[in-house]
């Protein structure tokens, strides 16, 4: 059976994780209802707009889902992604998922002047890989059970758990596809 | 064909970050936190919304720097904010307050009569306005990391985004069907790079996200403009001109996500009182129309 992973439509870049999913051979459908969620092996929450994301998810009821179907699958979040998936936020009241234990801040670097794109390095794959940071936040401590996986420079910008992976940069937006088959065979497959 | 740069891809990537969303014109820090509290995904900060220029008259001009600010310290989603066309020395001032994008727009009165911004230069992207294929490459080919159909900003009409958007989708779509022999005419006529057309030849759309803008005042009318290719709508005086704002602004952010099920865009749209007032295209005169300025 080919592996299932949803991107969540609702804003953002989906069609970017769409994509680089798709080059791995995935089925990468959008998902914007609970229904089509439930029918996912995995889940990305790609990059856009957290405040936005977190509203919609509650209005149409697709918050609860997401908890609940990340109690047996795994999710993926990449900027606003991680953002949403967060216990705390240090500079924003905004309610999160909580489902990964990190304390975050938003727009951590700065303003979009001050985006840049560098090398990262992570934990399980050999070869550097090339992080966009856009707007990123910074996650600025780990929780018990929390796991640091990815660095730029000393700092951690990936971290995960038993079902979550969730980094600040974007590695939807490079051609390369390392960071998605990473989550696939340690997250989706494992 | 087209190459990307690093500062180009990062530009793009914040624009890619914005598709399927509201952009939202705001003139405070209160309509700001309305737009951010509705889930718009950005905010143009702006003194007079375009319907109020119009109305207005004379020589409108970037924002004041001290509002655009106040408005940045308010939200945490980015902050777009707009300078005159061919003025790079507004565009030099509001990347200097650090706005996250900057709108080159028609809603202004231009600048210079004969040459855009060179965006290349700044390190903030740039969005700007088209009627059609080859104005769009133009921008592009100037260093515009964004694109949006022009419309006919303040009029709350559609008419002109439905055939600005119409026009441009159906550019590229010929565009794919040319031979490659076909192209350095084609790029003669538009005025634009052959590179720029082999990467339209190639992937049928533009190698920036493609928004709408102006007119656009309903729920159904964002739905509109995405089902016709928009990637994410631009509100400009639609919901501050509106009888209840903070109720229209979350019925657009809605029938933008579920721009394609006609259930959630009604039950959006229930309820709200009157949309703004529109004006009728044939009723503007043609030197006052907007959408003129800029080529």
């Amino acid at each position: 059976m080919k592996l299932k992973i949803g991107v969540l439509g609702i804003q953002g870049d989906f069609a970017m994780h769409q994509k680089s999913l798709r080059k791995l051979g995935v089925n990468a459908p959008n998902i914007r209802y609970n229904e089509e969620l439930a029918l996912c092996d995995g889940l990305v929450i790609p990059g856009g707009e957290s405040t936005t994301f977190v509203k919609l998810l509650k209005k149409t009821g697709m918050f609860d889902a997401l908890i609940e179907f990340n109690e047996n699958k795994p999710i993926m979040g990449t900027c606003a992604g991680l953002i949403a998936l967060s216990t705390s936020l240090i500079n924003h009241n905004m309610e999160t998922l909580g489902l990964i234990d990190i304390s975050v801040e938003r727009n951590g670097y700065g303003r979009q002047v001050d985006s840049f794109i560098d090398d990262v390095r992570v934990d399980g794959i050999e070869t550097l890989v090339e992080g966009f940071f856009i707007r990123a936040p910074r996650i600025r401590s780990l929780g018990e059970g929390t796991k640091a996986i990815g660095f730029h420079n000393d700092e951690v910008v990936m971290a995960g758990n038993e079902r979550i992976l969730a980094m600040t940069f974007h590695p939807e937006l490079t051609n390369d596809t390392t960071v998605h088959r990473f989550f696939i065979d340690k997250y989706v497959r494992k | 064909m087209f190459k990307f740069s690093k500062d180009y891809k990062l530009k793009v990537g914040l624009a890619e970050m914005l598709k399927g969303g509201v952009i939202m014109d705001v003139t405070n820090s209160e309509q700001a936190k309305i737009a951010e509290d509705s889930g718009a995904v950005a905010v143009m900060a702006l003194e007079r919304i375009p319907a109020d220029i119009r109305r207005d008259g004379g020589v409108a001009r970037m924002s004041n720097p001290q509002m655009i600010k106040e408005i940045m310290k308010v939200v945490s989603i980015p902050v777009m904010a707009k300078c005159r066309i061919g003025h790079f020395a507004e565009a030099q001032v509001l990347e200097s307050l650090g706005v996250d994008f900057i709108d080159e727009s028609e809603v202004l009165t231009p600048a210079d009569d004969k040459y855009h911004v060179d965006k290349w230069g700044f390190k903030v992207p740039f969005v700007c306005g088209c009627r059609e294929l080859g104005e769009a490459l133009r921008r592009i080919a100037e260093g515009a990391a964004m694109i949006r159909t022009k419309g006919e900003a303040g009029s709350g009409n559609i008419v002109e985004a439905v055939r600005h958007m119409r026009m441009v989708q159906s550019d590229m779509r010929r565009i794919t069907m040319l031979g490659d022999e076909e192209l350095v005419n084609t790029s003669k006529e538009m005025g634009v790079s052959v590179d720029l057309l082999k990467y339209v030849q190639k992937h049928g759309k533009l190698p920036v996200p493609n928004f709408a803008a102006g007119g656009v005042a309903t729920p159904a009318d964002a739905s509109l403009m995405m089902q016709l290719g928009a990637e994410t709508v631009f509100v400009g005086s639609g919901i501050f001109k509106s009888d209840d704002p903070a109720a229209r602004a979350k019925a657009i952010v809605m029938s933008t996500m579920h721009f394609d099920n006609p259930d959630i865009v009604a039950q959006a749209s229930e309820g709200l009182k009157d949309a703004m007032v529109g004006l009728e295209i044939d009723k503007i005169p043609e030197n006052e129309r907007m959408q003129e300025r800029g080529w």
